[in-house]
């Protein structure tokens, strides 16, 4: 039982960070179609500044507000100088530009940092709450806390604010959008800088726990793919679930297989899922008359 | 009110509209007529920004309005209910009625949403549901109410009445008949002429891309050529 509740609450820890990075890819997705692949980038960038700017004695607070700073203007960058300029390119040339800039940032990160592996220290100290028997880093709760929060956040601007609704009318339909008179190029770009900001606050939550380097973008920005592709790719409820259910499942898989193949296991369970339903858990199909 | 100079543009190399000249006073509803492909929604289009034209001028309320992104000539009072409605469907009616007034800053907003329910009581009904749902000729008066809702001194109408049963047509033309009554500058584009012209003080003719009649509309109406091409007798 505390086995179980152990692999649940790191499967869940892990799971909050594939859901961040979902919500980012599905945040740009909804406000300009594009799926960017530079999204695990902004995650790298949130711990990597965060560990350089603490290592070169800046307090950890404010050094984990400069590296959400740093992502949201790199984030802005990202759309003004490589998407925003192929306005009205097929949707596959602007991923393979997203690749090309996620390549770019790794190789920046290299020059500007180095190759290393680096960690933060815990928020709270490292001293393990038990929790039924189950031993519970506090960071967890760090991390769980802090993607609630986003999420919420993230939730009433979407639902509540004339701004979130102008975002999901640039989604719906862009021309309309233009016609009632929303700036869609103002909406793609906090739609950036907004992921940016999302991406870098779950790398600087996750870097107590799992490290950090240049390249670790690469593979968040896969599992967080197949996270908003396993919730429904555009549904906010879905990055969210898929994120969470990506964690459990490779938490599960490397505690009760084998950790060798957790990523193959995690993997298997989306490719089966996709084959049935398509859309994924929470895709909606299009309701629409003409 | 508006006055168009000389309009070039279209879709890449293709050139849907080869010069075109037209004016529309204040207080006016004006009638843009012709056929499938002649350019009318093309047209329409470039008014609001969101088609690029090639050459020419714009000028509404004294300004020059062809270099303004969209957003910009919506906040100067022009605004559109486009070809094929254009609703946000997974939004909800009321939503989509809000987002009609996105650049509005004052106090009215509300009052106005109430107004567009009175005219249009069957949205009323529907205001909590998603607008994707609705009939054709709900989201018709929706995308009319949602331009409404933008408080224009001309409102840009493109084929309001298409695909609606006659019931609908002469509904959707009362109220523009009703919009026109409140004071609001009206350029209607129409494949259904007679009803058009039926309504409109002046009307042009667009064929390939060029004004080839222009007139007050009775004119237009008893003008043999019109009658035959576009009114379907002669």
């Amino acid at each position: 039982m505390s086995e179980l509740l152990q692999f649940f609450v790191s499967g869940l820890t892990v799971g909050a960070v594939y859901a961040l990075v979902a919500l980012g890819f599905t945040l740009v997705y909804h406000a300009s179609e594009v799926v960017n692949f530079a999204q695990g980038e902004f995650v790298m960038l949130g711990g990597m500044v965060t560990v350089f700017a603490y290592a070169a004695g800046v307090p950890l607070p404010l050094a984990a507000l400069l590296a959400v700073l740093v992502a949201i203007v790199v984030g802005l960058l990202l759309y003004w100088l490589a998407i925003a300029p192929a306005r009205g390119a097929t949707a596959v040339s602007l991923i393979i530009i997203t690749i090309g800039a996620s390549i770019l940032l790794r190789g920046a990160a290299q020059i500007v940092f180095d190759k290393q592996f680096h960690k933060l220290p815990a928020f709270s100290g490292d001293t393990p709450v038990d929790l039924f028997g189950a031993a519970i880093q506090p960071q967890s709760f760090w991390v769980l806390g802090g993607a609630a929060l986003l999420v919420l956040l993230l939730y009433y601007v979407m639902e509540r604010t004339l701004l979130g609704k102008a975002v999901m009318a640039t989604a719906a339909n862009r021309l309309a959008a233009r016609l009632v008179g929303v700036n869609v190029a103002t909406i793609m770009a906090l739609a950036f800088g907004g992921s940016a900001a999302i991406g870098a606050v779950a790398g600087i939550l996750i870097t107590p726990i799992t490290l950090t380097s240049y390249d670790v973008g690469t593979l968040l920005a896969l599992k967080g793919f197949a996270a908003a592709m396993l919730g429904g790719m555009g549904s906010p409820l879905g990055a969210v679930v898929g994120g969470l259910l990506l964690g459990l499942l490779e938490a599960f898989g490397a505690g009760y297989i084998s950790s060798t193949y957790k990523d193959a296991i995690a993997f298997i369970v989306i490719l089966a899922v996709l084959f049935v339903a398509p859309q994924g858990l929470f895709g909606r199909r299009a309701v629409e008359r003409v | 009110m508006l006055e168009v100079v000389d309009l070039h543009g279209g879709y890449g190399r293709i050139e849907v509209l080869k010069g075109i000249n037209l004016k529309v006073s204040a207080g006016e509803v004006v009638a843009l007529i012709g056929s499938n492909g002649a350019g009318k929604t093309t047209l329409l289009r470039a008014l609001s920004g969101v088609q690029p034209i090639s050459a020419g001028q714009m000028q509404f309320m004294g300004e020059r309005i062809d270099r303004l992104p969209s957003h910009q000539r919506v906040a100067r009072g022009m605004t559109q209910s486009p070809e094929g409605r254009q609703i946000f469907g997974p939004l909800s009616v009321d939503d989509n009625l809000r987002l009609g007034a996105y650049l509005r800053r004052d106090d009215g907003i509300e009052a106005d949403r109430e107004r567009i329910y009175a005219m249009f009581p069957v949205l009323k009904d529907k205001r909590h549901q998603p607008a994707g749902g609705l009939s054709g000729g709900q989201q018709q008066m929706l995308a009319i109410g949602r331009a409404l809702m933008g408080k224009p001194k001309l409102l840009l109408l493109d084929e309001p009445s298409l695909g609606l049963s006659p019931i609908l047509v002469d509904q959707i033309l009362a109220a523009v008949t009703a919009l026109r009554q409140a004071g609001i500058t009206i350029l209607l584009v129409e494949q259904n002429a007679a009803a058009a012209l039926e309504i409109a003080d002046r009307g042009y003719v667009i064929e390939t891309g060029r004004i080839v009649h222009a007139g007050p509309a009775s004119d237009l109406l008893s003008d043999p050529k019109v009658k035959s091409a576009y009114l379907g007798f002669d």
